[in-house]
């Protein structure tokens, strides 16, 4: 029934940063793109109303619309998975543009420890540090190899950062300077520098200073306005594929994006696709577009999804391990912050920007010393400054009741007066942490929704406990009236828990048997396939995700360039 | 100009009273008929007097969104009550009655979202673990409802009276209850928590969300915590060591003109 339409050398689903990036590539090198989006057409003048808490963080208003589609999830394989109806923890981005519109602009590079994770970890620590049911794997490329890749995807958005010595080398310096310091933030870098430690000030998307990027796109500098995550910046100060990649691709002439075009299947023949199907969500007619290459570029979820309900590559089973397409789901963990509270100090924490911090990296990765913990890897320690907006900071300390005079009277004394030393904690996979097709579910367009079975590893709960203390000792070295603990990280909750770090599904690696797709994220079982996004990482490190993504993103436009020479599988 | 203002005045004033004791709706001075009553409030004799203040204000004009789209006025009542439970007046300032959270939670279910618009509801619909967030078929602006019927019922077996006759200590007995929602059921199944939850949430977002959504008004909500609303701009104040307190703004400065 689908209207047949003319064949195009690469078509791309989804228009955000992943797909933004290839098709600002491949259309500057003269390669014609169809890039089919979900959601509707989105521009920096749109954003004139954007300080409206209420609508865009409350309401979702940037936001896949969950009547049309969403994941289900449980804790375990026993339970019954149930949809997630109403948004609470992941916020999944809708329109060109997608999550990068949304996001915070936090862009840091993985670890060189990231990408060697398995081998890494075995020479320092032997061969049972890894325990059982830990599906953890190198990445099949390292640091340096990626370090161009980093290095180009920094210099497009304009990262504003500082050079820190404990991370991967840099060829260059950040392409501008890092964000201001806040009094909270000194606050935190005196401290720890006391403690020995090295704070440095966060790698941030968000603009310090106007800049030009290699593209020739000015931007302004971030106004410290507080309205970045879930938000879009209407200074165009935060880096956004909207305003950096996407206007590329289209000045070309190379680009035809198509909004409001809902894929639901790619057409394969399990050896190779022939185009996808998709859905104008206007008016309901049915297109098949051919291609010679098809890039699926959507989130996390919809990257595995489309893959299993297409029946392309071999999907995960959790009771054999056998199979990729689903295996390694990771996410974060952030419990074990402590929180500051003051009866007598107020900060300007109205103010602030997505990707306004500080942090410490000795409790990253491998540099300290895991001889003596349960877990491996770590966490990035931060304090940072998003802008405290009202109907959602309301901090009390324990005890006090959650409504009535209290709660009003200690949520006003503490608006302006608590700040928490955060922990954002990497996450190792386990072979009963992965994504399917549920049984039961569907969409709007009869597909299947994804099944999501997650919860915290042993390996999670004993970082947590660790890093409890570190912040801990932070808290009390800056010092305040009274300081408080989560020590515990309880169970993962699907509409509680507040990070939207999810990655893996469709992994990267040097082994077809153990990866779905090879280092340019080329599909092993189908090579005019590649599927690009955080669904290809392995692990989930302790910074975000989106710096890996984004340098990745490159590198898949470059092996489609090659792919689409040659015709041939890249490794 | 001093009749035009003299004329205004006395016109609305009238016509209401006028309208009063024309229909046939009072009976010595009571107002017999619900709707007129739950209108202008319990006491039409302060009503009379309400109406004559809350039309003659200097700019002759009162704030159109402060009217009702979805309750009725005993609904209407009793979210202004409970509300001001969560969220109440005290020496900091204003509570949820006088900050419009009423009116707030009023025009959010008459919207997309009170009839889960943008919520997967597809069914089938299973009792869920803790851990994975709300399953309800019901709607939020129907669950809103039943929440204030029982609200009231609740009220009536445990005080015999209904929620806004209540003292402001037995409000709160009730909505303990309520938010701990063991001592009785909307209907079947239907949790008296879940409404809690959902009236609490309102609450704040009423208080703190921007103006132009019929709550926080005049910006006191904000006021209260010293949040400087909608501005443009905190890249001087973010790097100030003292706290610089600004006078809000908010969505309707954006507009220009």
């Amino acid at each position: 029934m689908s209207k047949k339409l003319p064949k195009v050398p690469v078509v791309i689903v989804g228009m955000g940063w992943a797909g933004g990036i290839i098709a600002s590539e491949l259309t500057k090198a003269g390669i014609e793109v169809v890039g089919l989006e979900r959601g509707k057409e989105r521009q920096v003048k749109d954003f004139l109303m954007v300080h409206d808490e209420l609508r865009y963080q409350h309401r979702e208003d940037l936001m896949q619309d969950l009547s049309k589609e969403t994941i289900t999830s449980r804790n375990n394989g026993k339970m019954k998975a149930l949809p997630m109806r109403e948004y609470g923890t992941f916020i999944v981005g809708d329109g060109t543009g997608g999550a990068g519109t949304h996001w915070n602009g936090q862009t840091y590079r993985f670890l060189p420890y990231d990408f060697e994770i398995k081998t890494m970890t075995e020479k320092r620590y032997g061969p049972n540090k890894i325990k059982p049911g830990y599906t953890i794997q190198d990445w099949g490329i390292t640091y340096d190899e990626m370090e161009p890749y980093y290095d180009k995807f920094e210099k497009m958005a304009g990262i504003s950062g500082e050079t820190v010595e404990l991370y991967g080398p840099r060829k260059n310096p950040y392409p501008t300077g890092p964000m201001v310091k806040t009094p909270i933030m000194e606050d935190f870098e005196k401290a720890t520098k006391n403690l020995g430690y090295t704070p440095y000030v966060m790698p941030s998307g968000n603009l310090s200073e106007p800049y030009t990027n290699p593209d020739g796109i000015s931007r302004a500098a971030c106004q410290y306005c507080a309205y970045c995550e879930n938000f879009g910046c209407e200074y165009g100060a935060k880096a956004d594929p909207i305003v950096t990649v996407i206007p590329v691709a289209k000045q070309t002439g190379k680009l035809d994006l198509r909004t409001h075009s809902n894929v639901t299947k790619i057409i394969n023949d399990g050896k190779k696709a022939s185009g996808v199907i998709y859905v104008n969500t206007i008016t309901g007619e049915e297109f098949e577009q051919p291609a010679d290459v098809v890039v699926i570029a959507s989130y996390v979820f919809n990257n595995v999804r489309f893959l299993l309900n297409s029946g392309l590559g071999k999907p995960y089973d959790p009771t054999t391990g056998t199979g990729s397409v689903g295996k390694n789901y990771c996410y974060q963990v952030t419990a074990g912050s402590s929180i500051l509270f003051f009866n007598d100090k107020q900060f300007n924490l109205y103010g602030g920007a997505g990707a306004l911090g500080i942090e410490i990296p000795e409790f990253t990765g491998d540099n300290f010393d895991h001889t003596d913990v349960n877990f491996i890897h770590g966490a990035g320690i931060r304090v940072t400054q998003y802008g405290n907006r009202p109907i959602a900071n309301n901090t009390v300390p324990k005890g006090t009741p959650s409504w009535g005079a209290e709660f009003k009277k200690q949520s006003i004394k503490y608006a302006n007066s608590s700040f928490p030393v955060k922990i954002q904690g990497a996450s190792m996979p386990h072979e009963q942490n992965y994504l399917d097709i549920d049984p039961t579910y569907k969409d709007a367009y009869g597909v299947p929704l994804l099944r999501m079975t997650f919860d915290y590893t042993d390996q999670d709960k004993e970082l947590v406990s660790y890093m409890v203390k570190v912040t801990r000792k932070i808290a009390e070295e800056i010092g305040a009236d009274h300081i408080e603990s989560i020590e515990t990280q309880g169970e993962f909750n699907v509409n509680k828990d507040s990070n939207t770090h999810n990655t893996g599904g469709v992994i990267m690696g040097a082994d077809p048997e153990t990866s779905a797709v090879n280092t340019y994220l080329q599909m092993w079982d189908a090579p005019n396939v590649f599927v690009v996004g955080s669904s290809a990482f392995p692990h989930n490190s302790c910074f975000n995700p989106t710096g890996t993504l984004g340098a990745l993103s490159y590198r898949a436009a470059e092996g489609i360039q090659t792919y689409l020479k040659t015709g041939e599988p890249l490794v | 100009m001093a009749d035009k203002d003299k004329h205004q005045k006395q016109v609305p004033d009238g016509s209401r009273r006028n309208f009063l004791k024309n229909s046939g709706l009072t009976v010595g001075g009571l107002v017999v008929g619900g709707t007129i009553a739950g209108l202008l409030g319990a006491n039409p004799e302060n009503n009379n007097q309400g109406v004559k203040n809350s039309e003659t204000t200097s700019q002759g004009y009162k704030n159109p969104n402060e009217a009702l789209m979805f309750f009725t006025p005993a609904q209407y009542q009793t979210t202004q009550a409970a509300t001001e439970r969560i969220f109440p007046k005290d020496e900091i300032g204003p509570g949820a009655k006088e900050l419009n959270v009423a009116i707030y939670i009023d025009h959010q279910l008459a919207s997309p979202w009170g009839i889960n618009a943008k919520n997967y509801m597809l069914g089938p619909f299973y009792e869920p673990a803790p851990t994975q967030g709300p399953q309800l078929r019901i709607l939020r602006k129907d669950m809103f409802r039943l929440g204030l019927q029982g609200l009231d019922d609740y009220s009536q077996k445990k005080y015999q009276k209904v929620f806004t006759e209540l003292e402001a200590e037995e409000q709160d007995e009730v909505l303990v209850d309520f938010e701990e929602g063991e001592a009785f059921q909307l209907t079947a199944g239907l949790s008296t928590s879940v409404f809690f939850t959902i009236l609490k949430t309102l609450t704040i977002e009423g208080v703190y969300a921007d103006p132009m959504y019929g709550g926080n008004k005049e910006m006191q909500g904000w006021k209260m915590r010293n949040y400087p609303g909608t501005r443009m701009s905190y890249a001087q104040e973010i790097v100030e060591e003292k706290f610089v307190k600004l006078n809000p703004e908010s969505l309707r400065s954006h507009m220009g003109q």
